[in-house]
């Protein structure tokens, strides 16, 4: 029971950081879009999912505190203003995609919202899983670093490190869903963003290195571990290679196979921790009336329908964005 | 956590979740309006009904939308200002609000998207059936909310581990808790009560107005005819309410009452200003014994605890759940008293005449959401000190490690992103409301996109809007 519900949180993790990553990107690049055309463009590639995909992190929060209500405790109140500050982000992105449409004066305003409330969400998210690579400063159980405790070099270079990643991989997604000159945007920034990328784990593991992590050596005693970072290079590759001969469909599947490689790769070197090396995954655990409480509801019945829903809006949503079906309504 | 940041966390947590039931409290009793009115249509197949449907669907979708919004911090909030609370009963509360959560996305996930989508995809049948799912979505979306508060009130079920961890051991004990019996009725009632009195407000706005005359009447008719058999029926649940309250929960009952010392047989206090200070009421008006046993115990000789008896760190603040009952109670008889005075009137045909009556009708609209704020602050505010009621303290409860200036750092952001979400929210469902009821029905069908309920009124990419923008 712990098992299936430990496997639920990591897929609902990692549905979330892939499919909300690509959203919160082209969130952030919409910052760069050249002009208005462009930008309602990249609205249109995220429009019909981007909320959808916003559910995930619910769901992971909702499984947090059902089936693990002291890791709950304790990783929510520990990055307590980061959290807050991102969902109120996520909150005014999301109606600022629904203003911008309706004001005039104003959608300067929004667009700022929209784009500053994606890079702020990926950065909070970085820079959180950056804290906890680093080990929070925990003492008796509870957090014990004050307000900023988080807040260490390593979480702020995490935090710029996603907002890469994510930008890698709503790139990849205009890649997919879009044409012409927003194509083009998106097979131009896509290079750059896998060095940004490259770059950014280079100096991350240089750091580990250097402050000597824990987390590094589970790497030395479960070398077997190696393949999932060996499959994250290979998609690299595949990368390069589908950028350079413009393959539409494939530059983001193999962006997403980049993150899960990472998510696996963070996922177990944490391993048996959940919070790592204070709260194992065991301890962390609600009681096993809880837990089957839990699961023989929505555990065998509405997780399964929410991940069919998923597949179905994204299935009815192939292909590229249709231009000509939304022209001109918004004026 | 020092005593500013814990009385900042139950302010911020009192924001956020009034600001969040505002919307469930008119959206529950919509679904079920909605089904009312698909079911109509289809027995009478008059166009009025028609024509109700769709202009409720987009207000509907609205409120739906913002009470979604307001409702994703409530699943944080318990973990990052109340994280002794989840550590200690996440175990009871964590499966219950998952259930909750759960149940909105199986809803939003299917039945949703089809109320917006399938007005002309789906037969009539099925739209039907998609009507009554999501209103019973809805209801037991507050289900799940009212076990979860109502084990929060009368905790059952669990043992208790040595290291505080309250460990479910019953959960049909947990969950057919007489408790819920009582108080999800009295909510589903207040939000069905809620609704009609909207409906019969904009009823009373259009007749005013001298505009969509049909529809005007038919939504008196039904909002009011509605509300003269649910009132009634909401105050007898009310009183079951606080006869729980009194079996289970002597400290919130004598801050209700009002009495500082306990009284066999006891009156009844209408009104009064009680003091803490002094321990007294400065003035009060009351009824003689032994109306209060009576209310209370049901016998003419019950003993009425007084405020007095409990242990001062035991007791609730006595202002907000006197005067928040009082508040309660008094629109539930300005409601009664307009439900069937206002159905007397339309009964013999003098409504349309009577313009101070439409005019009270159509300001009516506030005093079931007023009733229903009101009636939590008795029920949250009666509670304390406790946060589950004679176990676990709210300074227990919440995040130890937490400073002032963090929960008034995030307290600021809330208010502020809320303020700008429900002045947009609120402007939009005015302007819909103002509007009148456009006879196209057809255009609600392809407007709208499932997930995001906020595009519905003007559309924008990705919604194949058939509305043009404004």
């Amino acid at each position: 029971m712990i098992a299936f519900w430990a496997s639920a949180l990591a897929l609902s993790l990692l549905l979330y950081v892939v499919l909300d990553g690509f959203d919160l990107g082209v969130g952030m690049l919409f910052g760069i879009a050249p002009d208005e055309a462009a930008r309602r463009h990249m609205m249109q590639a995220i429009a019909p999912v981007w909320d959808g995909n916003e559910t995930w992190l619910v769901v992971a929060g909702t499984i947090l505190f059902g089936a693990f209500p002291a890791a709950y405790a304790l990783l929510l109140s520990a990055f307590y203003l980061p959290l807050l500050a991102m969902l109120a982000a996520l909150i005014l992105r999301g109606v600022a995609f629904e203003f911008r449409y309706k004001a005039r004066r104003l959608r300067r305003l929004w667009d700022a919202g929209f784009v500053g409330g994606s890079a702020f969400a990926a950065f909070a998210q970085g820079a959180a899983v950056g804290a906890l690579v680093e080990e929070l400063p925990i003492a008796n159980g509870q957090y014990a670093g004050g307000p900023f405790g988080w807040l260490s070099p390593f979480a702020v270079l995490c935090g710029f490190g996603l907002c890469l990643g994510y930008a890698l991989l709503g790139a990849a997604w205009l890649c997919n869903k879009t044409e012409a000159d927003v194509r083009d945007l998106g097979y131009r920034l896509l290079p750059r963003l896998l060095v940004g990328v490259l770059l950014f784990l280079a100096a991350a593991f240089a750091y580990a290195l250097a402050m000597n992590l824990r987390v590094l050596h589970r790497w030395f005693e479960r070398p077997e571990m190696l393949i999932l970072p060996l499959v994250g290079a290979a998609a690299c590759a595949g990368l390069v290679h589908a950028a350079r001969r413009r393959i539409d469909a494939l530059p983001f599947p193999l962006v997403a196979t980049i993150f899960a490689a990472a998510f696996a790769t963070l996922a177990a070197s944490f391993l048996p921790y959940m919070v790592p090396f204070t709260i194992t995954i065991e301890e962390a655990a609600a009681p096993p009336s809880s837990l089957s409480f839990l699961f023989w509801g929505a555990g065998v019945v509405v997780l399964p329908i929410t991940l069919i829903y998923t597949v179905v809006v994204y299935r009815v949503f192939k292909g590229k964005v249709d231009l000509s079906e939304h022209a001109g309504h918004y004026e | 956590m020092d005593i500013s940041a814990l009385m900042l966390s139950r302010i911020q947590f009192a924001f956020t979740v009034s600001f969040h039931i505002i919307f469930p409290a008119f959206t529950v009793g919509l679904a079920a309006w909605l089904t009312f009115l698909q079911a109509r249509a289809m027995m009478s197949g008059e166009p009025v009904y028609d024509r109700l449907f769709s202009f409720w669907l987009k207000i509907f979708a609205v409120a739906f939308g913002l009470g979604v919004v307001s409702g994703i911090v409530m699943a944080f909030q318990f973990g990052t200002n109340w994280s002794e609370l989840s550590r200690r009963t996440g175990p009871i509360q964590g499966p219950l609000l998952g259930y909750e959560s759960f149940t909105a996305f199986a809803l939003e996930a299917s039945f949703f998207g089809v109320l917006m989508f399938g007005r002309n995809r789906v037969p009539r049948w099925f739209y039907l059936f998609a009507c009554a799912m999501v209103c019973l979505g809805t209801s037991l979306s507050s289900f799940w909310i009212l076990v979860n508060n109502s084990w929060m009130q009368v905790p059952t079920g669990y043992e208790m581990r040595p290291d505080g961890v309250f460990v479910p051991t019953d959960w049909s004990a947990i969950i057919f808790n007489s408790v819920v019996w009582v108080r999800f009725p009295h909510m589903i009632l207040a939000a069905y009560v809620t609704t009609s009195f909207c409906v019969a407000a904009t009823g009373a706005w259009y007749m005013l107005r001298g505009i969509d005359r049909i529809e005007a009447r038919a939504m008196i008719r039904m909002g009011l005819g509605l509300a003269c058999i649910l009132v009634p029926v909401q105050l007898f649940f009310g009183h079951l309410t606080g006869d729980y309250v009194v079996k289970h929960q002597p400290s919130k009952i004598a801050a209700i009452e009002g009495h500082w010392e306990s009284q066999q047989p006891a009156g009844e206090i209408i009104i009064a200003w009680p003091d803490e200070s002094q321990e007294k009421n400065l003035f009060s008006l009351s009824l003689p014994a032994p109306i209060g046993s009576l209310i209370d115990t049901g016998t003419t000789t019950g003993k009425v605890i007084g405020i007095k008896a409990i242990p001062k760190e035991d007791r609730p603040p006595v202002l907000i759940p006197f005067f928040a009952f009082r508040i309660m109670v008094g629109c539930g008889l300005l409601m009664l008293a307009l439900s069937w005075g206002g159905m007397a009137y339309y009964a013999t045909g003098r409504l349309e005449r009577a313009r101070w009556l439409q005019w009270a009708i159509f300001a009516s609209f506030p005093l079931g959401f007023v009733a229903t704020l009101t009636g939590w602050f008795t029920a949250e505010v009666g509670r304390q000190p406790w946060t589950v009621y004679g176990q676990l303290r709210t300074a227990d409860a919440a995040t130890p490690i937490l400073t002032a200036p963090q929960v008034a750092t995030s307290l600021a952001v809330f208010f502020v992103v809320y303020a700008l979400i429900f002045a947009a929210g609120t402007v939009y469902i005015y302007r819909m409301l103002k509007a009148g009821i456009q006879p196209t029905p057809d255009h609600t069908d392809s407007a709208a996109n499932p997930k995001r309920p906020l595009a519905v009124p003007g559309g924008s990419p990705g919604t194949a809007s058939a509305t043009p923008a404004e």
